[in-house]
This record gives structure tokens, C-alpha cells and sequence, in this order.
């Protein structure tokens, strides 16, 4: 019954025994974590589409391995997984894997995405189109262009049965996921979530957003006085998250602690932040109560930070407030320079950075800021950084103003 | 007692705008007319159920947000104000957090493909204006803007089952006390894609558009109350879990109902799509409302409208419980349960 569910008198603590990744840095934790460490920049020449038309030709495309992680999915199914579904699949096997997780019944999962298996929607509609009395293959571009398909993929490669839920807030929709199963978990609704956040580069989103003229002509500087837009990028991030107590029964590595979770909606526009970041503000401030932290506690923040002058400025603003006096001390900088957005796959990948910060005890730099935005009443981290980490904060803001915030904490 | 009640309804549908079309179609029970939609590259159409213009003009059209937003986006929001009512007052008065749970399946097809196309033809010249409005969260973020709401929002996807997911994920954040209020909306528009797309899985299956709200709250208001009083898990069709054998479990968890029972399940006349759902309720015992029959396939909306029938039905008197079944097409089988209160 996912309706009424017993209440648990107490709140379960929530950690992490998996964690898989893959992003224009590389496939797995060991590439990811090194790039990152080092601020190094992964956008290049996009090759997946053309965009000899467009006003920006770069994006941080990820190099999908061959072959694809072996396991329950037949060959079948495998040849008709898009390019989403296959970066989903490749983070979710390193995690499954780390977990040591077996094939279970009672095992929801919970998704973040903002555009599914898109590049079948597109291939769709051109044969639709081109070809207007040809069925051949259509139906199955359909049912797999769905994000529900690409959790069910999940489902049959791993061998459990949900239920999967899959949220659609544009880029929050990774930290959105990871913040809901995180409450299931934290409430007792299961003992165990598998959940992440995901993306391909699509020819529709990558124009979308070059229409919007979003996409830096030049390079991705979040929080520099100088900057003018963002880099696009693809990828994924899973997670596995149990409750404490069920980890200690089976006796598995704890990599880290997810400790607080805050979401909030921006009504200012449809694809611009308010200014003064009042939704930023809440959200933060949610996921801090939800922590039973205040921001003196926090030892750093891994910025939205997308290099748009309006969602940094505004970020910047929502952080001082946030954080008051600690602004001054409190070392903030965004991954994006370097992996690019990663649109519904950003909350996850950019919580398992949080993640590999807090297990290495550094701080991943924005390499590419000169002149930092004059805004910002905290320090940008822009070289590599060892620091003493407890607690750390990611925030996610997408467009519709949906706003999420998760604080992971480190696990000694 | 569960403790979360509905406290009101709002539907869009090709019966028109509002509970009342939708509750007089589904008494006449005739299938609603159907019109023909052109399909590029056919000289035959595609045959759909739209919803009528609205007479009149809803004034929130013209609010900022929405005067360019697609239809889906209106549908949502007319729906959304019917089911908050008057307490859309306490909203502007700061006095109530109001969370939003936009459930669809297709979603706001009509930009995303003219922004292809667009894009395809010239990508310097694809329309900024357009894409924003592509994205799954554009409508469930008009209504937060249109009712000022600043409190938690999520646009879930997935298949018709999603709609009850939503209300469970709204009955979580309401015993949690993130929010004193929350609408659970399931919306569709219709675009010759979507219908041509489903006409693949079924020539039969005619497609609508529309949008249907629940909205939810702790406390019961004025009688004659009506409570959710259960939702299933939501069982998935997999390997090892048929589309038939997780419409049984679904129908199982629930009970065997009475005579005095209602069931608003999903069928469509359409056997091959039917199938499954049928077999899994066939000893029914009570009354049966089928309104896709009436109202066409209208996808996340359609699993809206049979919540909007089932509470409809329950506050009318006409019967003490009813049962929701929706037995989705690539994803899972769910089932809810909604009782009136004896207060």
C-alpha cells in the first residue's frame, strides 16, 4: 500500500553504500573525482547532431563505453535503449555494484529528468514527417522515448519492481529526486531508494537554449563579472540510499550521509530567477531546517552556479542572505565549467560531487573564473583546495522556478 | 480515518469547463462527438475529442504567464481554480502553503513539436519564446505564478498510473506538514503526434485532452466530506510482473467491494487495451462507471477525471465508497479508494 503508510515515531538517518557517475570527465567515480579535484573542463566540439546552424558549437559530450555494463537486460532491449537510457544505466551499475545490493521486491526508484529518452521523440517525428505511411519502428521509438521506460530498464536490469517515480522539474528534477527518496527513506516509507538524476544532449534542448541565447559564445565562467552563459553537457548520476540501521544489518560500506532536503518554487518567470533569489533563499533555508543545521556549520557550497548573469547574480544574492556573517569564510564554486549543465541529471551529479568532496576532503574549483562577480560576499573556489569538510550544500534551480536544495554530510 | 480529505474538484474535458459538464456527459453516457485532426503527409485525418472554447473567456488568460502558454497549461489552471474554489482567497492572503503535484504523460506536446520543427527548419531563427514552454514543468509553474504559491511543486511523468502516485506523494506532504493545502492535477493536450502515436497501439482508442484536480487537504470541510482512504502500490509491468497479473494485485489490495461500491475504472471499449482490466475486476460487484467511454483517451487527464467521478459520485450521496482503477499502458497498475464521511 503506498497509502496510508505506518508513521515511524522516529526519522531513520539516510546513507549512501553506492554511487555511480558518468559525465564528459569519464564513467565512474575514480575519473569523475580526479576531474573535478583538479577543475578540469571537459566541453568540446559537439558531434552528436549538427550545429554548423547554430550560434554555439560546443557542449560537454560524455564518451559512452562499448559495450554497456552486463546485466539482467537482454541484447534486445539493450539496441533499443537511446543514449539517455544507456548513461542511466552505465551510473546505475557502478552503484548497484557498490552497494552490493541484490534482487529485491521492495526497491522504489526515483528519477530525475527533464526530457526522457528525447532523441527518440526527435527521430519520431522526422520519420513522421519524412515519411509520413511508415510505421517501421515508430512504436517502439514511442513507448522508449518515455521516461517511465528508461526506469523500467532499471527495474529489469537489476531485477527488482519499484515503484518508480520520475520527476520532471527541469533542471532541480536531480536534486528533487534524490531530496524525495531521501524522505521515503527518512520516513520510513522504504528501507532502501535507488535514485539519481539523467540526461542525454538532444539537437532540441541544445537549440532551446541557444534560441534562448543561454549558451556561452565564449567559455563557461560561473560567477565571473564576465560571463555570458552556459555549456550543456549529458550524463547521470545514481545513488543507493538505505537507512542507517538496515546498512548495519548487512554490514556494507557507508560512503556518506544525506542529511537535509529543501525545495521551494519561484512564481517571479518563466525562465528567470528573481533577482534578490528569495526561492533560492527558501529552499536553502529548508533543506538546513531540515537538517537541523545553520549555515555556520556548512563548509561549502556547490553552487547551481550555471554562468548566466541572472542565475548567478541571483544565486550570489541568496547566498549571502543565507548565510550572513559565515558568507565571507564560506567557499562556494560550480562543477558546470567543466561537466557543463546537466539539466534533470545536474542535483545527482553535482550531489555525488558534494560526495567525493567530502570522502576527499577537497573542494572542486572553478577554473575557469578571472575576475570573480563582485556580488559574491564569498570566496570562489578556483585553484584545488584540501579543506576540512563535515557538511556540504548543493543547490539545483530550474526553469518554473523549481528550487532544491540537499546537504550530505560526511561519514566517519 | 487516513486523514487526508478532498475538498475539491475542477475538471476540463471535451464535456466543457467544469465538474458539472463532465458529471452531465458521464450521466448522458453517450460517447462524446469526435472531430477530425489533420495529420501532415494523410489525406485522412485523425479523429480526436477536444475541448470545447470556453464561453466565456476565463480572465486568467490574460495574466502574464499564460496569455502565450499552450493549452495544457490552460486546461491545468482552470481546473486547479474550480478545485480550490473560494479557498483560493487564503492563498492571496498569504494565509495557506499550497503545494502542486502536476502529474502528465505527454505533456505540452503542442510547442515541443512546433519548436522541432522550427528548429529544423532554421535553428537561428527557432523561437526563444517557444522553448521554455516545451519543458514538463512550464504549466505546473504558471499556476504557481498565477496563485502566488511559493511552497513545494513537482511535475511527475510517467504513464496514467502516475496520477495516483501523485495523490499519495500530496498525502505525504500534507501528514508531514509541508503544506496546509495541495492540488494533484493530471493534464493532456492534443497534438496530431500524440493521437498518431496512439493510434499505433490502437485504431479504436481515440484520443482527448483536458485536465482534472483534486485538491487535498488535512482538514475535512463542509459535509458532505469525502476522504482518500487508500492507494495501492503501484505494481509494475516487468519481466516477471505481467500488465494482467499486476492489474490483479492492484484490484486485490483493495478488498472485494459490495453492492453499495463504486469502481471508475479506465476501460474504453476496446478490447485489446481492456483486456487486463477487465479480467482483474470482472466479479465487481458494485456499479461501474467507465469514463474514457464517454470522454475519450485522455491520458493523465483521463486518470483525473475517474478521481474527479469517483469524489463526484461519493458527495452527490449516490454511493458510501469508490474505488479508482487504473491499469496504465507501459508502466504499472494502481488503484485508489475514496470514501464519503460520515461526519
Amino acid at each position: 500500500m503506498l497509502f496510508p503508510v505506518p508513521r515511524k515515531a522516529e526519522s531513520s538517518r539516510v546513507v549512501i553504500t553506492g554511487a555511480g557517475i558518468i559525465t564528459a570527465l569519464g564513467r565512474g567515480w575514480k575519473e569523475n573525482a580526479e576531474g573535478f579535484r583538479v577543475g578540469r573542463a571537459a566541453v568540446r566540439p559537439v558531434t552528436l547532431f549538427d550545429v554548423s546552424r547554430q550560434r554555439v558549437k560546443v557542449a560537454a559530450e560524455a564518451d559512452m563505453p562499448a559495450p554497456l555494463p552486463r546485466t539482467n537486460l537482454r541484447e534486445h532491449r539493450l539496441q533499443r535503449m537511446d543514449r539517455a537510457a544507456r548513461l542511466l544505466l552505465v551510473a546505475a551499475h557502478e552503484a548497484w555494484q557498490q552497494a552490493g545490493w541484490t534482487v529485491s521486491e521492495d526497491l522504489p526508484v526515483v528519477l530525475g529528468t527533464t526530457s526522457g529518452g528525447m532523441s527518440l521523440g526527435q527521430d519520431y517525428y522526422l520519420q513522421a514527417i519524412e515519411a509520413p505511411q511508415s510505421r517501421r519502428l515508430q512504436a517502439t521509438r514511442m513507448l522508449h522515448y518515455q521516461a517511465q521506460r528508461q526506469g523500467l530498464d532499471l527495474v529489469e536490469a537489476f531485477g527488482f519492481q519499484g515503484p518508480i517515480t520520475i520527476i520532471a522539474n527541469a533542471c532541480a528534477s536531480g536534486a528533487n529526486a534524490l531530496g524525495h527518496a531521501f524522505e521515503l527513506v527518512r520516513r520510513g516509507h522504504a528501507q532502501r531508494v535507488l535514485t539519481g538524476g539523467y540526461d542525454a544532449l538532444s539537437h532540441l534542448v541544445f537549440a532551446g537554449f541557444d534560441s534562448l541565447q543561454a549558451l556561452s559564445p565564449t567559455v563557461c565562467r560561473p560567477f565571473d563579472a564576465h560571463r555570458d552563459g552556459l555549456a550543456l553537457g549529458e550524463g547521470a548520476a545514481v545513488l543507493a540510499l538505505e537507512t542507517l540501521e538496515y546498512v548495519r544489518h548487512r554490514d556494507a560500506e557507508i560512503l556518506g550521509e544525506i542529511v537535509g532536503y529543501g525545495a521551494s518554487a519561484d512564481s517571479h518567470h518563466l525562465t528567470q530567477p528573481h533577482p534578490n533569489g528569495d526561492a533560492a533563499f527558501a529552499s536553502m533555508s529548508a533543506a538546513c531546517d531540515s537538517a537541523h543545521l545553520n549555515p555556520e556549520q556548512v563548509g561549502y557550497v556547490n553552487a547551481h552556479g550555471t554562468g548566466t548573469p541572472l542565475n548567478d547574480s541571483a544565486e550570489a544574492a541568496a547566498i549571502n542572505r543565507w548565510a550572513g556573517t559565515r558568507a565571507r569564510m564560506l567557499p562556494v564554486s560550480s562543477t558546470k565549467f567543466s561537466i557543463g549543465h546537466l539539466l534533470g541529471g545536474a542535483g545527482a551529479v553535482e550531489a555525488l560531487v558534494c560526495l567525493m568532496a567530502l570522502r576527499g576532503q577537497w573542494l572542486p574549483p572553478t577554473s575557469t573564473v578571472e575576475t570573480p562577480e563582485p556580488a559574491c560576499a564569498f570566496p570562489i573556489v578556483r585553484k584545488p583546495t584540501e579543506a576540512k569538510l563535515e557538511y556540504v550544500l548543493s543547490n539545483s534551480f530550474g526553469f518554473g522556478g523549481a528550487n532544491a536544495t540537499l546537504i550530505l554530510r560526511r561519514w566517519s | 480515518m487516513s486523514g487526508i480529505f478532498i475538498r475539491g474538484e475542477g475538471a476540463v474535458s471535451p464535456a466543457g469547463w467544469g465538474v458539472v459538464a463532465l458529471r452531465d456527459a458521464i450521466a448522458r453516457g453517450d460517447p462524446l462527438p469526435v472531430k477530425e485532426l489533420a495529420r501532415p503527409g494523410w489525406s485522412r485525418p485523425l479523429m480526436v475529442r477536444t475541448v470545447p472554447p470556453a464561453a466565456p473567456r476565463p480572465e486568467f488568460i490574460s495574466h502574464a504567464r499564460l496569455r502565450r502558454a499552450s493549452s495544457i497549461s490552460h486546461y491545468a489552471v482552470a481546473a486547479a481554480l474550480e478545485a480550490l474554489g473560494a479557498e483560493a482567497t487564503e492563498l492571496a492572503n498569504g494565509a495557506l502553503r499550497l503545494g502542486i503535484v502536476m502529474c502528465v504523460m505527454s505533456g505540452c506536446v503542442n510547442y515541443s513539436r512546433r519548436f522541432y520543427d522550427e528548429t529544423l527548419k532554421n535553428p537561428a531563427t527557432a523561437s526563444p519564446l517557444v522553448f521554455p514552454e516545451t519543458v514538463f514543468n512550464a504549466p505546473a509553474s504558471h499556476l504557481a505564478a498565477l496563485l502566488g504559491t511559493t511552497a513545494i511543486n513537482y511535475t511527475l511523468v510517467g504513464d496514467t498510473g502516475t496520477m495516483l502516485q501523485g495523490l499519495t506523494l500530496a498525502a505525504d506532504w500534507l501528514m508531514n506538514k509541508l503544506v496546509d493545502g495541495c492540488l494533484v492535477i493530471g493534464a493532456e493536450e492534443i497534438d496530431w503526434l500524440t493521437a498518431d502515436a496512439v493510434r499505433m497501439f490502437s485504431s479504436q482508442a481515440q484520443v482527448s485532452e483536458g485536465a482534472g484536480a483534486l485538491y487535498l487537504r488535512r482538514e475535512p470541510g463542509p459535509a458532505p466530506a469525502v476522504e482518500l482512504r487508500a492507494v495501492t502500490d503501484s505494481y509494475l509491468f516487468c519481466r516477471n510482473q505481467t500488465r494482467a497479473l499486476a492489474a490483479q494485485k492492484a484490484r486485490a489490495e483493495l478488498g472485494a467491494g459490495s453492492a453499495e461500491h463504486l469502481l471508475c475504472d479506465g476501460l474504453q471499449a476496446v478490447p485489446r487495451l481492456d483486456r487486463e482490466e477487465a479480467a482483474a475486476w470482472r466479479d465487481w460487484p458494485g456499479v461501474r462507471l467507465s469514463v474514457k467511454q464517454t470522454l475519450g483517451e485522455g491520458l493523465m487527464a483521463a486518470a483525473a477525471w475517474q478521481c474527479i467521478a469517483a469524489v463526484d459520485a461519493l458527495r452527490n450521496g449516490k454511493f458510501a465508497s469508490a474505488n479508482v482503477s487504473v491499469v496504465g499502458c507501459n508502466q504499472q497498475a494502481i488503484a485508489a479508494q475514496f470514501e464519503r464521511m460520515r461526519l
